[in-house]
């Protein structure tokens, strides 16, 4: 049986988590029994610089990377880096993109400007977008430092397996105290 | 059982099953989770070494002892790792040896793009090249069984992209392998020249007999589609090729770079009107196959610099690639940067005030070099810093001497810092070394390091006391400063470049990633008092920015290190409670 598997491509700042999220979504695909491969990137380039992983699965996956055209879905965890990543996305694929902008260096120094309204410029280009507020959703579910997992929830929704498998996931991934929490921002992710 | 594991993970597991007992290595990205994930399995002895040589020598050492060893290194390592390494070729192994070498092409964590298989060649060792995680796991262990059946240690090559993608492994049991029993043998294990010689005659031997090997191993196989090209390829670039060209080539999959077989290749060509090699950085098996007279097709059309993809693959064979969209607008880059809360920064920070000729290293401080602090002038290799400055003052003079630094971290000092520092103080210049402590190694991922008083797997031990280390060697001028006091820094490097005789500045603060350091509520700019001069933002914290022409700190990053309090004119950045 041939099942169609999916690239997504998980974009973002070095230190917002998204190692976390690329193995969580790996670890779910494996136990959906696809082949998988995630491609990571460590050391220099995660010390706030932009970083990128890719999740691939699939009934036989060979590259690790994702490029130019290919992501089926983006999950974004910041707007400058959702706009960079674009051209790996395909035509008629999904942004998910969190509302949050974070000024890279050139910004900070003057020598460049934070381009505006970037999710509407995206849209303009007739790209489906989801935008989350990650950080109010996170907040909501009680603590800010989930919104890694509201984003998954976000994206989850978009992969066709059903959430209580997810919370399944998340129960077996995250320690048991922060369960609770974990699985609540991955609902409200989900429903965003 | 079936894991999804990294490729530097799966090599640990091959480790664990192959019954592997000793396990040395200094880290290096791509290759230090190698390392921590064998440090999980308590059947073996995990250490970090001071560096790369230690460790190789280490693993040497275990496998005179008659155990299965093992270290690990990024590419540049195995520079420092070399000198062992070439006569160990020579010795061959007790129980068996392995290194793995983390190449990185497209240097994305490197300060160049050697090709290790290039160190195979010259060494006269075997090195296994596996393509995905499982490879990673099941070459390990072949390693050990070529290593002790050819009486060679066996080079296990890695690139970033396999090192640190995951993919799925099965895993198995370890296997205990039984401590061989130790025997006195001079002629082989004592390299002087007269056993030396007959040694060399044996790696000539050993050489044919592997590249005899390769021939008929399973690891290098004919992939035969029936069809009129076919491409020669190994590790991550074979899953490029079958992503960009499927079954529309023949492959030969070469899971052995060195040595490389000849009638395969020769099989393989005559099976195919045309024959390609595709491999990133050096034409390695190209030179190889002209060199045998198969007529190959190589880099005319492949890059010699950075990173192969499929796209790259596809192109080459006029394969259109994926439609895509993008926005006009121009997106600013986002380089690395120091974190916030960093005790570089202020560092920097000062030495570009102060103008000096600054001598850099390899760590998280090299971003000292760019904007906005950009104070940093050299940067080569690890422990460069120390010895490199010693050159520049021997060479420019006492001018020169008051006009200048060396930065270097404390993983990095001990690495190889230390001999430049004892060239420093027997040889006689008045150089000021400034060692960045930051109780870690950070720029791998913090590790522990002799310095830090805890092992890879967190015990408690002996800490290098780095003033006495100092002193040791002959410098009497050793002095420690608080990298978060601007005016404390100042001084201290003023005092040490007017003084006579060598000094070193010892800049002790934690690295801020640290989960044991604590951190202060976020500071916050008083926008009534701002005026915008911008005096904040020239330490380059990636929390401070400007907002309608007033700074503004961002309160989820900032964390409150005080850096930026001094370098307000009027006073403007303060605590919330101050504030309020």
């Amino acid at each position: 049986m041939t099942r169609t598997g999916k690239n997504i491509m998980i974009v973002g700042v070095g230190g917002q988590g998204t190692l976390l999220a690329s193995r969580i979504l790996g670890g779910a695909m494996l136990e959906k029994g696809y082949d998988v491969k995630l491609s990571e990137v460590h050391g220099m380039s995660q010390r706030g610089g932009s970083v990128v992983t890719y999740v691939r699965y699939g009934d036989c996956v060979h590259s690790p990377v994702i490029q130019k055209g290919e992501a089926d879905i983006i999950l974004a965890f910041e707007e400058l880096e959702a706009a960079r990543a674009l051209p790996c996305l395909k035509p008629d694929g999904l942004l998910v993109v969190n509302t949050r902008q974070i000024d890279p260096m050139p910004v900070i120094t003057g020598k460049a400007q934070y381009p505006d309204g970037l999710i509407g410029k995206i849209e303009g280009k007739g790209v489906q977008v989801l935008a989350v507020d990650a950080l109010t959703l996170a907040q909501q579910a009680g603590n800010s430092k989930a919104v890694n997992v509201v984003l998954i929830g976000a994206l989850a929704k978009h992969l066709g397996l059903e959430q209580q498998f997810w919370l399944d996931i998340i129960g077996k991934t995250v320690p048991p105290k922060f369960v609770s929490l974990n699985q609540k921002a991955f609902a409200l992710g989900y429903q965003a | 059982m079936k894991e999804l594991l990294l490729g530097n993970q799966a090599v640990a597991r091959g480790l664990y099953e192959a019954g592997v007992r000793v396990v040395s290595s200094y880290p290096g990205t791509p290759s230090t989770e190698i390392t921590e994930a064998a440090a999980q399995y308590e059947e073996m002895f995990c250490e970090w070494a001071p560096n790369e040589k230690v460790a190789a020598e280490v693993a040497a050492g275990a496998s005179f002892g008659g155990a299965r060893s093992f270290c690990a290194m990024k590419h540049v390592g195995l520079n420092v790792a070399a000198d062992p390494v070439f006569t160990m070729s020579y010795i061959g192994v007790t129980g068996g040896m392995v290194l793995a070498v983390a190449d990185d092409p497209g240097m994305h964590s490197s300060q160049n793009e050697q090709d290790s298989r290039n160190y195979a060649i010259a060494a006269k060792l075997p090195m296994l090249e596996p393509s995905d995680s499982g490879e990673c796991c099941s070459f390990t262990k072949l390693a050990y069984e070529l290593s002790e059946e050819f009486d060679t240690p066996v080079i296990l090559r890695l690139t970033t992209r396999i090192a640190h993608a995951c993919s799925i492994v099965e895993t198995q049991e370890r296997v205990e392998v039984p401590l061989k029993p130790y025997e006195k043998n001079p002629a082989k294990n004592v390299m002087l020249p007269a056993f030396a010689r007959p040694r060399h005659a044996f790696v000539e031997e050993r050489t044919r007999r592997l590249t005899q090997w390769a021939e008929t191993c399973s690891i290098n196989r004919i992939e035969d589609n029936h069809q009129k090209t076919g491409v020669i390829v190994s590790g991550a670039v074979y899953q490029y090729a079958k992503e960009a060209l499927g079954d529309t080539v023949s492959y030969l999959k070469l899971g052995m770079v060195h040595p490389l077989p000849v009638e395969l290749i020769r099989k393989f060509a005559d099976m195919v009107d045309t024959v390609y090699v595709i491999e990133e950085l050096d034409p390695v098996i190209e030179h190889h196959c002209r060199n045998i007279g198969v007529s190959v097709i190589g880099k005319e059309k492949f890059p010699m610099c950075g990173e192969f993809s499929q796209q790259l693959i596809a192109n080459v064979f006029g394969i259109r690639t994926a439609e895509s969209k993008q926005i006009e607008e121009e997106i600013p880059m986002r380089p690395p940067v120091m974190c916030c809360g960093c005790p570089h920064r202020g560092i920097f920070y000062t030495l570009k005030k102060e103008k000096v000729f600054v001598s850099g290293d390899i760590g998280c401080y090299t971003l000292g070099a760019s904007a906005p602090l950009q104070a940093m002038d050299t940067c080569v290799c690890m422990g460069g810093s120390v010895s490199g400055l010693h050159g520049y003052n021997k060479a420019r003079g006492p001018e020169a001497e008051k006009k200048s630094v060396a930065v270097i971290g404390d993983s990095t000092f001990i690495h190889s810092g230390i001999t430049g520092l004892i060239d420093i103080a027997y040889n006689k210049s008045n150089s000021v070394v400034m060692i960045l402590d930051n109780s870690i190694t950070g720029m791998t991922g913090q590790q522990d390091n002799p310095t830090t008083g805890k092992t890879i797997r967190g015990d408690v031990t002996t800490a290098v006391n780095l003033e006495a280390l100092c002193h040791a060697v002959g410098i009497e001028r050793v002095r420690v400063v608080n990298p978060y006091n601007l005016k404390e820094i100042r001084t201290a490097l003023r005092e040490e470049l007017e003084a006579d005789g060598p000094s070193v500045i010892i800049s002790r603060g934690p690295c801020a990633l640290l989960k044991h350091v604590k951190h202060k509520p976020s500071l916050v700019v008083d926008q009534e008092r701002c005026v915008g001069c911008t005096a904040c933002m020239g330490i380059g914290c990636p929390a401070i920015r400007m907002r309608d022409g007033k700074a503004e700190i961002d309160e989820n990053q900032c964390v409150g290190c005080d850096l930026c309090v001094d370098l307000c004119g009027v006073k403007a950045i303060g605590k919330p409670e101050v504030q309020a």
